[in-house]
């Protein structure tokens, strides 16, 4: 046992791999498998501002928006043609996006930010709602199609619910190994330095501004990314992606997982997504459920589920 | 450009401004004194037009209604305080945001439950059915009427914090806590009151609106952003800056309706991006405080 916990945190991208890798053969159905992935990336993304900055954004629907309507503006729009091109389309959309809102939002500090952020991105879900001849408004973008994957020459379809799990897994697993990258580069301790104590790194010489506004834009470019490969999974995007539910869902996720842990983002939107799942068969008030869940957690359990049972185990452990 | 027409949209912004200010000066009152910001503020306003529907079909006066209605607001407001919010004073300020966001989302889901998905209406009482000739336009009456009460009301509120005792409490209290502390004041009980009186301005609000815009379960949401919108706009802590911002983008969007209606909800947020390059703690806000 001790082994095992040992290995799940010296090699978290491996782990990561070696679980999701044999994924959909566990959960109740194969098509719930890309949308816990896609939403773990989802809230990843949103976990290194969050949870690892100490930034806490509302407004994670804007960039997951961006990043679908990218992807699903190439794809549906353009003649190009390329999933890979449409696949890179949504990250930098988000990205852009991200980089703009963020300078914005990062002049006010504090309760400040979290609102401005829900702000923006509820600007954003009326500026697509109301500019219905670009992205179909109310009625969602249609028509986006999952093309054949172009492998130096080799054509590979992904249109199975298999096929796509993977074609995502690759993403995902790119995006994590990414996200390890950065916290533990310097970039990556600053961060943390910044989220106990901003006063102190800004003092140590840190441009702690301009550092939090990058690991935004990092932010937004992951939550993109999860943007695009849901745009393919539902080959369609529904203007409420950009509505303040989702950022709402993102937060929710956050906190059931525990912020500021690795694989806390994906324990979170596993287990709201299942909790959706099972619910949803017996009620269709599920959100009440959900919610008071999350009222739970935020007053007795703020570390969520991950960040308890690493805090027990490595107690027990040591 | 036509006056004519324009009046009366100069009139319609001015009552939803009138709306904007009576939430964003609980959001601000509560956050000034406490730093808490209450997410679950639009779910108390929807519940302000949910309460008022019930009391007039129960009581069959709107007058009864519109008192008891944001009464009933405030002790549930008295009741999250106590039960909930003063469980997380002394944890980071994001604690009770995140909280507040959740019961938001439980209090829109009850109502969802209890009175249905489809929103219910709501009329005028019959004393302010018609419209009212200002000698320039016609104008419902009814609108007229939410204008006054909200003058009426902000009144009373500048003259509750500016004039009586508690009101001094208050505002030591958001400029130095500890202070009060050390004098001898029980700061909780000002809290609890704060916030109960946030609260019940927000059910009064809702009130005021289900007559105009019906009560529905999702109403509150938009409306607490746009409210903390103006409370960026206008400057935190600032009750003059509420109400200054709150006709402002009052105006804004009543204005923009009649030019170009698309627009409207998006201006809000355009003329928050200008303040916020040019003045980032807001027009009537001191920098730093409460941040």
């Amino acid at each position: 046992m001790r082994a095992l916990t040992g290995f799940v945190a010296r090699h978290p991208v491996a782990t990561f791999a070696v679980f999701f890798a044999a994924f959909p053969f566990i959960v109740p159905y194969k098509a719930l498998a890309a949308q816990v992935l896609i939403f773990g990336l989802l809230t990843m993304g949103f976990n290194l501002l969050y949870g690892y900055t100490g930034l806490l954004s509302f407004g994670h629907a804007a960039y997951y928006g961006l990043g679908a309507y990218g992807t699903g503006l190439l794809l549906a729009k353009t003649k190009l043609g390329s999933l890979w091109l449409g696949i890179l389309a949504g990250p930098l959309l988000a990205m852009i996006g991200g980089a703009v809102i963020g300078f914005f939002c990062l002049r006010r500090r504090g309760i400040y930010f979290a609102m401005l952020t829900l702000a923006f991105a509820q600007l954003l879900y009326f500026v697509a709602f109301h500019m219905a001849d670009v992205t179909g408004g109310d009625d969602g973008l249609r028509g986006i199609p999952l093309l054949p994957l172009n492998v130096f020459g080799w054509r590979v379809p992904i249109d199975s619910t298999l096929g796509f799990y993977y074609f995502a897994y690759v993403l995902v697993l790119l995006a994590v190994a990414g996200l390890k990258r950065i916290l533990d580069s310097p970039f990556g301790t600053v961060l943390q330095a910044i989220r106990e104590n901003g006063d102190r790194a800004s003092a140590c010489g840190y441009d702690v501004n301009r550092i939090k506004h990058l690991s935004f834009v990092f932010s937004a470019t992951f939550a993109g990314l999860a943007g695009g490969l849901d745009a393919l999974r539902l080959s369609v995007v529904p203007v409420e992606s950009l509505y303040w539910t989702t950022s709402g869902q993102v937060v929710i996720m956050t906190l059931l997982g525990g912020a500021g842990t690795f694989f806390g983002p994906f324990v979170g939107a596993g287990t709201y997504l299942v909790l959706e799942d099972r619910l949803s068969v017996f009620t269709e008030s599920w959100p009440l459920v959900i919610g008071l869940i999350f009222m739970a957690f935020v007053l007795f359990l703020p570390r969520g589920i991950w960040g308890t049972l690493v805090t027990r185990l490595s107690r027990g452990g040591s | 450009m036509d006056v004519a027409a324009i009046l009366p949209q100069v009139f319609t912004g001015l009552v939803l401004g009138g709306i904007f200010v009576l939430l964003a000066i609980g959001l601000s009152l509560i956050f000034g004194l406490m730093t808490v910001v209450n997410f679950a503020h639009g779910s108390l306003y929807m519940l302000g037009a949910y309460f008022t529907v019930f009391l007039l079909a129960y009581t069959r006066s709107f007058w009864v209604a519109l008192v008891v209605a944001p009464i009933l607001v405030g002790v549930v407001g008295f009741l999250v305080e106590r039960v909930l919010i003063r469980r997380l004073y002394g944890r980071s300020p994001d604690d009770p945001l995140l909280l507040t966001f959740g019961l938001s989302l439980v209090l829109i889901e009850t109502a969802k439950l209890i009175w249905g998905k489809i929103g219910l209406t709501l009329d005028p009482p019959r004393e302010l059915a018609g419209a009212v000739n200002l000698g320039f336009m016609a104008f419902p009456a009814y609108r007229l009427f939410v204008i006054a009460v909200t003058i009426l009301v902000l009144f009373g509120l500048w003259a509750f914090v500016t004039r009586t005792n508690v009101g001094l409490i208050i505002r030591a209290g958001s400029r130095d806590p500890l202070m009060v502390r050390a004098l001898g004041i029980d700061l909780n009980r000002i809290w609890l009151l704060v916030f109960g009186i946030g609260c019940g301005l927000a059910g009064l609000a809702g009130a005021l609106a289900g007559p105009m815009r019906g009560a529905y379960a999702d109403m509150g949401v938009t409306m607490v952003i746009e409210s903390f919108v103006v409370v960026v706009v206008g400057g935190m802590g600032s009750l003059l800056g509420a109400v200054v911002a709150g006709v402002l983008i009052g105006q804004v969007v009543g204005i923009t309706t009649y030019f170009a209606p698309k627009l409207a909800e998006i201006m809000v947020f355009v003329v928050m991006a200008v303040v916020l390059l040019i003045r980032p703690s807001g027009i009537f806000g001191e920098a730093g405080l409460a941040e």
